[in-house]
């Protein structure tokens, strides 16, 4: 087990806890996304969040790296908050400069993949390193070729996202967010644009990730892979969070009515 | 036609054979012959009137590699390539500005293409010539002062009347291009931690160029032909000098089509390099190139060959 990650941190109340959601708000225009989402994900362990579809799980996720703009509450990433400086009583906007080293550390997957269809998944693994940590060419192109490795995709590294599956594709996109050694992963319904054949390879790989100590946070509507993998789960609906706990019990026995029904379609 | 068939008398000993490849007549498009043979007429026809009227034919290859004509060829291709990099650099700018959310930047872009496409790039031409009406003296301090008129070299004024005319007309070229890539790079790169400036260099407008690329493509060779417009401000561009060699050898329309003729070449040889151009930026969009003329015409002849033993 990989437990580098602790080191550093400040001690206190919030050392074990890598996400910390008190009453998170967010609104497109008129329309109330999240209505105040309590959650916390600690250090270590694999978070899973389902929901039917436009409960606002993407957007939560997107909160947590500061892709979206909360409108109330407050969001912490391993003890700092997210977005924002706090002096006294009073709230900073951090400048994208500051955002973009926060961001560093948090590594995103995206349903639709997202690679850079421009560079081969060499490339695509070595560039942000490169641009971002100033890592020098050699030392990035040998990781990267290590991350390929690790995901199983030694022999594509010179295919472009073009000439990859769907499979093959995110986990390229799993190995780029590696590349930045994240301490913590997000990832947006990673295996629902695959072929159910090609959705095994990338679970495989996400399992691994677990296994290494790895902090994920998973929109997932893999059940299986939830209650074997996970640690905790949240039910989500309608912007708030309806019920929560260990996998394996809130997906055999849920207690709330609405994660009863939501569960019988799934399941 | 299909003799094997009978042919088959031993069942046991002939290979299995796959469906027969079907050898039908292919369709005989009469038009196809009647329309050339119409176009060759007309074609001959014109031909045939020019060499019988008032030219001295023999004027445009005594002239053609004339080291005037040549240092004008010249000429005309470096205020292409030059005004052209004034125009993408300054186009690309101008699109980022006007996509910036910064409604300064944006309304500051806004207001140049529409004040550049807006006018003629004549006109534009002759105004920065004449611009010492304004300004008598430019003056940048400790570090140059002249007059208007000795600073303002028709080269000069030549550069900046084309290439920021056609800095208007390539921000929106780039717009389209930039909008064209799907915001998922965008967040992708901003998720991985990369800055704005280094999204956009590094994966937005490497993206953008496969839309870029060829209306450019398209501006470089109207921007070869419109640099013959600086020839009225005295810059001694391919125009110019076939002009004035008509002017003093006694052949002025002769040198007209000695220009045409050289124009043609350096527009053919520039859309040569923009298809190699385009190749270049659509690696990775799709699975295959599409092979190049060259290749094509090699796979043509060795298909013919192979049908013809
Ligand atoms: N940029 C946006 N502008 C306006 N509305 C948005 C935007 N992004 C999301 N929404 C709305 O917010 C709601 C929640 O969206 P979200 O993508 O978070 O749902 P989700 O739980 O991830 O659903 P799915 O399972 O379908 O991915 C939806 O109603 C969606 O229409
Ligand atoms: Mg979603």
């Amino acid at each position: 087990m990989n437990t580098e990650k602790v080191e550093d941190k400040p001690s206190g109340s919030t050392a074990v806890s890598m996400v910390k959601s008190e009453g998170v708000h967010k609104s497109f225009g008129p329309v109330e996304v999240l209505k105040g989402i309590d959650l916390e994900v600690k250090s270590g362990e694999v978070f899973c969040l389902i929901g039917p579809s436009g409960s606002g799980k993407s957007t939560f996720l997107r909160c947590i790296n500061h892709l979206e703009k909360i409108n109330a509450g407050r969001l912490y990433v391993d003890g700092e908050l997210v977005g924002y400086r706090q002096k006294g009583d009073k709230l900073y906007e951090l400048k994208d400069s500051e955002v973009a080293l926060k961001r560093r550390d948090i590594g995103m997957v995206f349903q639709r993949f997202n690679l850079f269809p421009h560079m081969t998944a060499l490339e695509n693994v070595m560039e942000a390193p490169i641009q971002v940590k100033g890592v020098s060419k050699a030392q990035a192109r040998e990781r990267a070729g290590q991350l390929l490795e690790r995901v199983g995709l030694a022999d594509k590294a010179g295919n472009y996202p073009s000439q990859l599956s769907g499979g093959q594709q995110q986990r390229v996109a799993i190995a780029r967010a590696l590349a930045m050694d994240p301490k913590l992963m997000l990832f947006d319904e990673p295996t629902s644009a695959l072929d159910p054949e090609l959705v095994g390879d990338v679970l495989d790989v996400m399992r691994d990730l677990a296994e290494s100590g790895m902090t994920m946070v998973v929109v997932t509507h893999e059940m299986g892979f939830a209650r074997e993998v996970g640690d905790s789960l949240v039910f989500m609906d309608g912007g708030v969070v309806v019920e929560s706990g260990n996998p394996r019990d809130v997906l055999t026995n849920p207690q709330h009515e609405r994660t009863q029904s939501f569960l019988s379609k799934v399941l | 036609m299909t003799v094997d068939i009978d042919k088959t008398t031993g069942p046991a000993d002939t290979p299995p054979a796959g469906p027969e490849a079907i050898k039908a007549i292919p369709v005989r498009h009469y038009g196809r012959y009647v329309s050339a043979v119409i176009a060759i007429a007309v074609f001959a026809s014109i031909v045939y009137a020019f060499s019988q009227g008032k030219i001295n034919w023999g004027a445009i290859p005594d002239y053609f590699f004339n080291d005037r004509i040549l240092g004008g060829v010249g000429k005309t291709l470096m205020l292409t390539v030059l005004a052209m990099l004034i125009g993408v650099f300054g186009g690309i700018l101008l699109a980022v500005m006007r996509l910036s959310k910064n409604p300064v930047t944006s309304s500051i872009a806004w207001f140049y293409i529409w004040f550049f496409r807006g006018t003629p790039v004549l006109v534009q031409l002759i105004v920065w010539f004449n611009l010492g009406l304004v300004f008598e003296y430019i003056n940048l301090g400790p570090i140059y002062k002249d007059y208007w008129s000795s600073f303002m070299t028709p080269l000069l004024t030549a550069l900046l009347g084309l290439g920021l005319n056609e800095a208007a007309y390539m921000a929106e070229i780039c717009r389209a291009g930039l909008l064209a890539v799907d915001e998922g790079q965008t967040e992708a790169s901003h998720a991985l931690g990369m800055s704005h400036s280094k999204t956009l260099r590094r994966i937005v407008i490497p993206q953008a160029m496969r839309v870029i690329v060829p209306p450019t493509g398209n501006e470089v060779i109207n921007m070869l032909k419109t640099t013959s417009l600086v020839s009225v401000i005295q810059y001694s561009e391919l125009l110019r000098v076939a002009q004035d060699i008509g002017q003093t050898s006694g052949a002025p329309a002769e040198m007209l089509f000695l220009a045409a003729a050289w124009y043609l070449i350096l527009t053919s040889i520039f859309s040569v390099g923009q298809y190699y151009i385009e190749r270049y930026y659509a690696r990775g969009s799709s699975r295959t190139l599409a092979p190049t003329p060259f290749q094509k015409i090699k796979a043509n002849v060795l298909s013919l060959a192979g049908r013809r033993q």
